[in-house]
């Protein structure tokens, strides 16, 4: 009977995200499966320059020999023999909304991109199946010698920075899905924020995968040179499919010298999306990377941001919140490295699970011998909904010094009916006393998020209790 | 002739397989405060959770009727809807909702109207001036970090804001220091009128200075074995239940 309740709430919530299908059409789409042929061709289509090509062979030489991970969420369900790994949709990058083909463009208006852009943007980018069908950056950051691209006409263009960055931060051989994506990889956005240059406004890139049993492979490069600052919001989701689709993209940020770089991402992958997506900082003298985060739909997800603080005074700080509903198996964490002294880390995760949703946080706090005077504080919070649902947060600290200041709380809990029976002897409704107490749990963490991306959360949080009583 | 706003006839309510309630009536009506007493587990809590239909507590047996009409199938925010509200003798933090949103949708749900914000943190300022609590209090979390005395304040905030028809006090002087006890009898004596009535659970008899008492009830072992006048508190006070208990 709940299960009649269910539908409508699924069909909800779809209208914004789910449920805009467009017709599968493209102007090319690779075979499926993963073989040196295929790599080659997809490499022809997209017109690559020597070194790529290579540079995409080798890293298939290096997936072939690569294990598929031993530890967390089960991976039976992908079959790479069923994924296509290129998608070129039938059109190329326009700097207009009104070049863009019109069901794609409807896409992106539903999604609320354009209108996002007028008011509170200072560029946007965004990316249908695997490559970017709008770009757009302010002038009066251009004229600062901000740089804001897709990553092929970066790396047409600005061939020397992106060899010197490209895979340097997330090496090939980290494990085999980032080997996979140096293969295959298509797409994303390419940042260049000059020395002392604010951007005061964010970037935003938005990721969307139309295609069915498809991948993703977007490369995310920033670099923010000394003493400038930028903030770069990620945004992704997906029409549901039956069958399984791919997300495997991989960020690589660049934090220079005194550098600041807040780096905000809200997937909303649909529920047949196995989201195995690689995303690293290094961060120089006095720099500083926050990582907000939130993490709600695919089937899997294995994510785990990693800092590596390589200068004195360099800080990372995370924030982040993930929502495992029906189906949904989210492992996520973070990862952090302190290589020089007085470096300092702060990790705040939230987990939500509900109807047998799984959400674990992982975390590996790595403090080098020459990190002195370090400090870290980890905190992590779970709440689950019903006994079918499973939150965990599994830490890991290795410290190789005496001279850091840890600390560290977990907290896992069950949502408890003296709480929900307080706030119904006022008069709220079970389904509304369980809403608000979620949102509330997860506000600390929604407030950091941009605004409109706050709002959607809370009215995922409504829609995903909505039904779910009795 | 004055109307009838609660009445309990024969009720009896189990907590697991354990009975708790085992045969009790009262009969509140307009206007007047009562006043429960009682050794500690003789079921006062659970006489009050049963009335808001805790589902941690069955009811077995009997009828509880509100105004006329009969609320035993009523689900709890169904009860506080139709007008009962209680002051917990332990109310529960809510992180990352704050005192004035959350009496926002309370205001909201209990009324089904929507409330003109302007009026309505008006009049929360002037209830929290009256209840001596500070104004930042507003924008906390629910009962986060709140000391003991500050929680139970903040219950009879919450008493005035939503002007229920039927107030329940569980301890609400518990634990509170003298100036707050006068703080709370006061906020008991600006809620009470004509139309409503209170039902104060009480191990004391400071909360009630004060106010007009009409009737004192001593609850012992989950039933209500006697009632009488105001006087009644003072020489329980003094003398304790040790003739109630046999
Ligand atoms: N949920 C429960 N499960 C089991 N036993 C319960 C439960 N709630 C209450 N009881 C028991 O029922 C009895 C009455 O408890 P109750 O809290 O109503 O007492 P009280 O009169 O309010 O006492 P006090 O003056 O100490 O507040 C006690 O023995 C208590 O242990
Ligand atoms: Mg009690």
């Amino acid at each position: 009977m709940s299960e009649s309740k269910k539908k409508t709430q699924i069909k909800d919530f779809s209208t914004n995200i789910y449920d805009i299908k467009n017709k599968d059409e493209y102007s090319y789409k690779s075979k499926k499966g993963i073989t040196k042929e295929i790599v080659e061709e997809i490499s022809e289509q997209k017109n690559d320059p020597a070194w790529m090509r290579d540079f995409r062979l080798k890293a298939l030489e290096t997936y072939n020999k690569l294990e598929l991970p031993t530890w967390g969420p089960n991976l039976d369900e992908l079959n790479m023999d069923e994924i296509a790994t290129y998608v070129r949709p039938k059109t190329d990058m326009k700097s207009s909304w009104d070049d863009v083909p019109e069901d794609i463009k409807n896409t992106f208006d539903a999604l609320g991109i354009p209108e996002a852009e007028k008011e509170s943007l200072a560029g946007v980018g965004a990316q249908y199946d695997s490559e970017v069908v709008y770009h757009s950056i302010k002038e009066d950051l251009v004229k600062q010698g901000v740089i804001y691209t897709d990553m092929e006409t970066a790396v047409r263009d600005y061939p020397d920075i992106v060899k010197e960055h490209f895979m340097k931060c997330v090496p090939v051989s980290d494990h085999k899905f980032v080997a996979l994506h140096g293969a295959v990889w298509s797409g994303g956005s390419f940042v260049y924020v000059p020395k002392g240059v604010q951007v005061d406004i964010p970037l935003q890139s938005y990721f969307r995968l139309n295609s069915p049993e498809s991948g993703q492979f977007e490369h995310t490069l920033i670099i923010v040179d000394e003493g400038a600052s930028l903030h770069f919001i990620e945004g992704c989701s997906a029409p549901k499919y039956n069958k399984v689709n791919l997300h495997v993209g991989c960020v690589e940020l660049f934090v220079k010298k005194n550098a600041h770089l807040r780096y905000s991402t809200i997937e909303n992958w649909s529920k047949n999306m196995m989201n195995l997506n690689t995303k690293r900082a290094i961060v120089e003298e006095g720099g500083k990377i926050e990582w907000v985060t939130g993490s709600f739909g695919s089937k899997v997800s294995m994510l785990y941001p990693m800092a590596v603080l390589n200068g004195a005074n360099s800080k990372m700080e995370y924030t982040g919140i993930s929502f495992a509903g029906h189906g949904q198996n989210l492992d996520t964490g973070l990862k952090v490295v302190h290589n020089a002294p007085n470096t300092s880390s702060v990790i705040n995760s939230k987990s939500i699970s509900k109807d047998g949703g799984i959400a674990t946080f992982r975390s590996l706090e790595r403090v080098m011998p020459s990190a002195k005077n370090s400090k870290l504080s980890v905190s992590c919070e779970s709440l689950m909904l019903d006994n079918k649902s499973k939150s965990d947060t599994i830490p890991v600290s290795d410290i190789r010094t005496e001279e850091v200041e840890f600390s560290h709380e977990a907290k896992i809990g069950k949502i408890s009916d003296e709480e929900i029976f307080y706030l119904m002897s006022r008069g709220i409704s079970e389904e509304e006393a369980k809403a608000m107490i979620v949102r509330g749990f997860a506000y600390p963490i929604s407030k950091e998020l941009p605004l409109e991306y706050a709002v959607e959360m809370n009215n995922l949080i409504n829609l995903e209790l909505e039904g779910s009583i009795g | 002739m004055s109307e009838t706003l609660l009445e309990i006839k024969n009720l009896h309510a189990k907590a697991g397989d354990k009975e708790i309630i085992k045969g009790l009536d009262l009969k509140i009506n307009k206007g007047e405060v009562h006043v429960i007493m009682g050794p500690n587990g003789a079921g006062k809590s659970t006489l009050s959770n049963v009335i808001l239909a805790n589902p941690e507590y069955t009811q077995t047996e009997g009828d509880i009727i509100l105004d006329g009409e009969n609320i035993n199938g009523l689900k709890t925010d169904e009860r506080a809807r139709k007008g009962i509200f209680m002051s917990f003798q332990s109310p529960k933090e809510i992180p990352g909702v704050s005192v004035t949103n959350f009496l926002k949708y309370a205001k909201i749900a209990t009324t089904g109207k929507p409330v003109k914000i302007f009026e309505f943190k008006k009049e929360l300022e002037k209830n929290m001036e009256e209840l001596k609590m500070k104004p930042e209090y507003a924008n906390r979390n629910l009962n986060v970090g709140f000391s003991g005395g500050e929680k139970k304040k903040n219950e009879i905030l919450q008493m005035l804001t939503l002007n229920p028809k039927l107030a329940i006090l569980d301890e609400t002087d518990s634990g509170l220091d003298v100036d707050a006890i006068k703080t709370v009898s006061k906020g008991i004596k600006m809620y009470s009128n004509e139309n409503n009535g209170v039902l104060i659970i009480t191990h004391g008899t400071k909360i009630l200075q004060g106010l007009h008492v009409d009737y004192v009830h001593v609850l012992v072992d989950g039933k209500i074995i006697k009632t009488s006048t105001g006087d009644l508190a003072n020489e329980i006070e003094a003398k304790g239940y040790e003739e109630y208990k046999k």
